[in-house]
């Protein structure tokens, strides 16, 4: 059906958009390799500003930072969120408590951050990096409750009823049925929650220590002092993490469609 | 391989837990310092703004004294508020703040008083330093760098037209129109309006700030922006040619085009002054005390006057590094006495209020 | 006896199912009432608290928070908050449908590759995103230096530091938000429906606005939420490319938390963007059954 693919005028928005998203971002790659400080004119092709990231203690303590928050962040995730997806789709069919369950992921940020905030000084809590995962989770919880709960009414649910209904328990059956059937979803929901932890901003900002920033609050710190080369380098690094992670979860959702 | 991933989380959980348990414990109130403490068994968290030290300060200061010292970051005068009044231990140990936010810290009893038998350097300071309206005699915070608010501009962007009022910021010639910076920070945002009108700096008359704002308004539609932290690349860009500025930060831009100038207008200034100050909650007085003392060294605080451009209260090291600054950045060249001046800024307890709505009103017109 | 059995059967059961009901919603869920409704409620008790002179709480009982609320100048800030973020809304919907609908309409290993490009921005630092414009725009930036090169212009335009490069700003932030929802409902739309339309005499452009537009309709408020409502608690836009001239209720209470120390005021502001999220969410379930509604009849 040559005529159905055929775009048309419709190419002009898309691409138009494609150059409206790119066009930043390679100004960003291309000045990242600009020899001198200069943000505004380019002198000749170096690598110096991506070893200058390296050696700076301060920017790896506040990846080492994201990192762990990252990590806790997903595997708490993926266990509280797998288990509400099934609960909500197997055992309580509740749209009320559905919503209620979906809703961290779209709650204002700035909102939760300040509500977390009065919680956790109201408890006299440290702040540090605990309360950022604690934050974390919240709002990545629902992404994963989310993606599995969208598995999770695309496969029949029979065989886990037949399974229980010949005596096997919930947890049995949680195992040996359920859980290799929504692993696709599970993967591509904790690396959902991992990137969105990594680039969180607003509630780490609020909910974090001052001794152990994350690195988009150190980003938010040098950015305000102009552009550098060094935060260029930066978020060239950054991207590529983003986009291996995300064409890992994509090559996860399209198993997901296959099976 | 499901174990170990079980053994992950279990791990993880659990020190969230234990995190969580830990914090509740807290500071039972000011205790005697031990002068022969065992410095090497404390470590100190130290905030301040970026590249505000020497980087190796850290390791130097382990070397010396076998402390482990942590320095992390703030932005801005309000994060690190945010972070010491939010209640709780927030693991800061010294932190550097500007003289009123001091004063505040103080009122709320989250600083301590300074051991002055443990900062000995407190010798290497003018008199004047101990004159400084928002804590004289410097009982709860030890003044770290000191300066003036002022107009940097391009002098060959405005030859003929070299700024000396402030209303040659809030009111440019035309030509000048959106090539104009000036401070977004609330205290400094009201300064050049309050000076042009000759009102005080820490004024809490609500019909003077009512006139400080109508100018601001009036002032806003010539700007480019408000800035307080790029606005010298802007003029070195050319983006902007006339910003409020504070002096050392100037220097920066002096640093890269001799044609950038800086001038104290004629209706007067501020003095503000940075300074570091213990908290009540830290663990680690002895060293934290230690550690004020040394950063007063002639040696350090020179670092401070030739990397950061900044002046200091402290007589040897300005002595050691003025003589090479003075000619190309004169305004290094300001003395105590003519710094002494100027009207410190001190806290403003609830008049805060007014002042923020005030700016608040600003930024929103 | 054997009754006794059954009985005792069935009672295994109905606490069995009670206790994987249990295992399996009650972490979750206490995790969200901990960590969200108590916080929520935190913010709703602190409104009709007082504020104390250095920040913090004070537990004097006032309705004076909400009273200042209406004053002009936050309802101004409130309104002009609503107006950049519509209008951010109303621009990601005009580009983001075109090109959600362009989509649908490629092979399908493109589909995936196109959709992967236009998340992948996202997944970019926000800030270093935002920054990017200033390099991009400023007056010595490259667009004007490129067109003062090409004798377009002669004196640099002044884009930055204004309204129109917040929702710029925006848009370019959150516009992958609004492409999404609006594809899977459109690649969701079944092809015979439209082909039904044309068959009853329909054009084409007739079956698009009678079948396909309404159908997507419930991604578009999916879209519209996802745009909305980060935009108008933005605080670092306004911030960066506002140039500080400008600024929106997310300003406001990050100011109200950082700088006045006005807690309870932060509150009632933080409160209001949640009373429009639930808003928002009521427009699109009814929107949704009459959609659904109308597909049934």
């Amino acid at each position: 059906m040559p005529v159905h693919n055929k775009l048309g005028w419709l190419r002009i928005p898309l691409y138009g958009v494609l150059v409206f998203l790119y066009l930043p971002i390679s100004v960003l790659i291309f000045m990242s390799f600009n020899k001198s400080d200069s943000p505004f004119m380019w002198t000749g092709f170096s690598t110096k500003w991506y070893s200058v990231l390296i050696h700076s203690p301060k920017i790896m303590e506040g990846f080492k930072n994201t990192l762990i928050v990252a990590i806790v962040t997903t595997i708490i995730s993926i266990v509280l969120g797998t288990l509400l997806a099934i609960g909500l789709a197997r055992y309580q069919k509740s749209s009320a408590l559905e919503a209620v369950a979906l809703t961290p992921a779209i709650f204002p940020d700035l909102a939760l951050a300040i509500g977390l905030l009065a919680l956790f000084t109201s408890l006299h809590l440290t702040l540090g990096l605990h309360s950022v995962i604690i934050s974390h989770a919240l709002f990545c919880m629902a992404f994963v409750t989310a993606i599995v709960r969208g598995r999770l009414s695309q496969i029949d649910s029979s065989l886990e009823e037949a399974a229980q209904d010949l005596g096997d328990s919930a947890v049995g059956t949680f195992f040996r049925i359920t859980l290799p059937s929504i692993k696709p979803a599970i993967i591509a929901g904790g690396l959902l929650a991992f990137t969105l932890s990594l680039d969180e901003f607003v509630i780490a900002f609020f909910t974090d220590g001052p001794s152990t920033p994350t690195l988009p609050i150190i980003i938010y710190s040098m950015v305000r002092f102009g552009v550098s080369p060094e935060i260029n380098a930066l978020a060239t690094v950054v991207l590529l993490i983003s986009a291996l992670i995300v064409t890992i979860a994509q090559r996860n959702v399209k198993v997901q469609d296959q099976i | 391989m499901r174990i170990s991933r079980t053994a992950i989380a279990a791990t993880a959980i659990a020190g969230l837990l234990l995190g969580l348990s830990a914090c509740s414990s807290s500071d039972s109130g000011a205790t005697a310092l031990d002068p022969n403490a065992d410095l090497s068994t404390q470590t100190l968290t130290v905030s301040n703004w970026a590249a505000y030290n020497p980087e190796d300060l850290p390791a130097k200061f382990e070397e010396k004294f076998g402390t482990k010292v942590t320095i992390t970051n703030h932005a801005t005068n309000e994060e690190i508020m945010a972070k010491l009044t939010a209640g709780g231990d927030s693991g800061i140990d010294v932190a550097f703040v500007s003289g009123q936010f001091a004063q505040a810290l103080a009122a709320q009893g989250l600083i301590e008083d300074l051991d002055k038998t443990l900062i000995p350097n407190e010798a290497n300071l003018y008199p004047e330093a101990a004159q400084l309206a928002y804590d004289p005699g410097n009982k709860y915070s030890m003044p770290y760098s000191w300066g003036t608010t002022g107009i940097c501009y391009r002098s060959d962007l405005m030859k003929g037209n070299e700024p000396t009022s402030w209303n040659d910021l809030l009111m440019p010639k035309p030509q000048y129109k959106g090539k104009v910076t000036m401070l977004a920070t609330e205290r400094w945002l009201m300064l050049p309006a309050q000076r042009a009108l000759g009102y005080s700096l820490n004024t809490q008359d609500e019909a003077e700030m009512g006139k400080v704002k109508d100018l601001l308004v009036k002032a806003k539609s010539n700007l480019l922006a408000y800035d307080d932290t790029t606005f010298y690349t802007r003029l070195v860009t050319g983006e902007a040619v006339m910003v409020e500025a504070w002096d050392g930060w100037c220097n920066y831009g002096i640093a890269e085009n001799k044609n950038i100038k800086f001038v104290v207008p004629k209706e007067g200034s501020d003095l503000f002054t940075d300074t570091m100050v213990i908290l009540k909650t830290s663990k680690n007085k002895e060293a934290a005390h230690a550690f004020i003392n040394y950063i007063l060294d002639k040696d350090v605080q020179s670092w401070v006057v030739d990397n950061i451009l900044y002046k200091v209260p402290n007589v040897p090291a300005m002595e050691k590094s003025l003589p090479a600054l003075v000619g190309a950045y004169p305004n290094m060249g300001i003395t105590p006495a003519e710094l002494l001046k100027n009207e410190a800024l001190v806290d403003l307890g609830d008049a805060s209020a007014l002042y923020t709505r005030i700016a608040t009103e600003v930024t929103a017109k | 006896m054997a009754l006794a059995v059954k009985s005792e059967g069935r009672d295994a059961i109905k606490r069995r199912a009670l206790l994987s009901r249990a295992v399996f919603l009650v972490p979750g869920l206490t995790y969200i009432t901990a960590f969200m409704l108590i916080p929520l409620g935190f913010i709703i008790a602190y409104t009709f608290l007082s504020r104390g002179t250095y920040g913090g709480i004070e537990f004097i009982f006032t309705a004076e928070n909400y009273t200042r609320a209406l004053d002009s100048l936050y309802l101004g800030v409130l309104i002009k908050s609503i107006l950049i973020a519509s209008t951010t809304t109303i621009l990601a919907f005009l580009i983001g449908f075109p090109v959600a609908y362009a989509i649908t309409k490629l092979p399908t290993n493109r589909q995936n590759l196109l959709l992967v490009l236009i998340v992948l921005p996202f997944w970019t630092n926000f800030l270093i995103r935002t920054y990017a414009w200033i390099v991009l725009l400023n007056t010595q930036g490259f667009l004007n230096k490129g067109l003062i090169n090409m004798g377009v212009i002669s004196q640099p335009l002044e884009l930055l530091y204004k309204p129109s490069a917040i929702v710029l700003g925006l848009l370019y932030a959150y516009i992958p938000l609004m492409i999404l929802p609006i594809y899977s409902a459109l690649v969701r739309i079944d092809p015979a429906m439209k082909e039904a339309a044309i068959n009853l005499g329909a054009t084409p452009a007739q079956a698009f606005r009678q079948v396909t537009l309404p159908l997507a309709l419930p991604g578009v408020l999916v879209g519209a939420i996802f745009v909305f409502v980060p935009s108008v608690g933005n605080f670092i836009v306004p911030e960066l490319l506002g140039g500080g001239k400008t600024i929106m209720v997310g300003n406001l209470i990050r100011d109200q938390f950082l700088k006045a120390r006005d807690w309870p005021f932060g509150s009632v502001l933080a409160l209001s963007m949640v009373i429009m999220l639930l808003m928002l969410f009521f427009i699109q379930a009814r929107v949704n059954r009459r959609v659904l509604g109308d597909a049934r009849a």
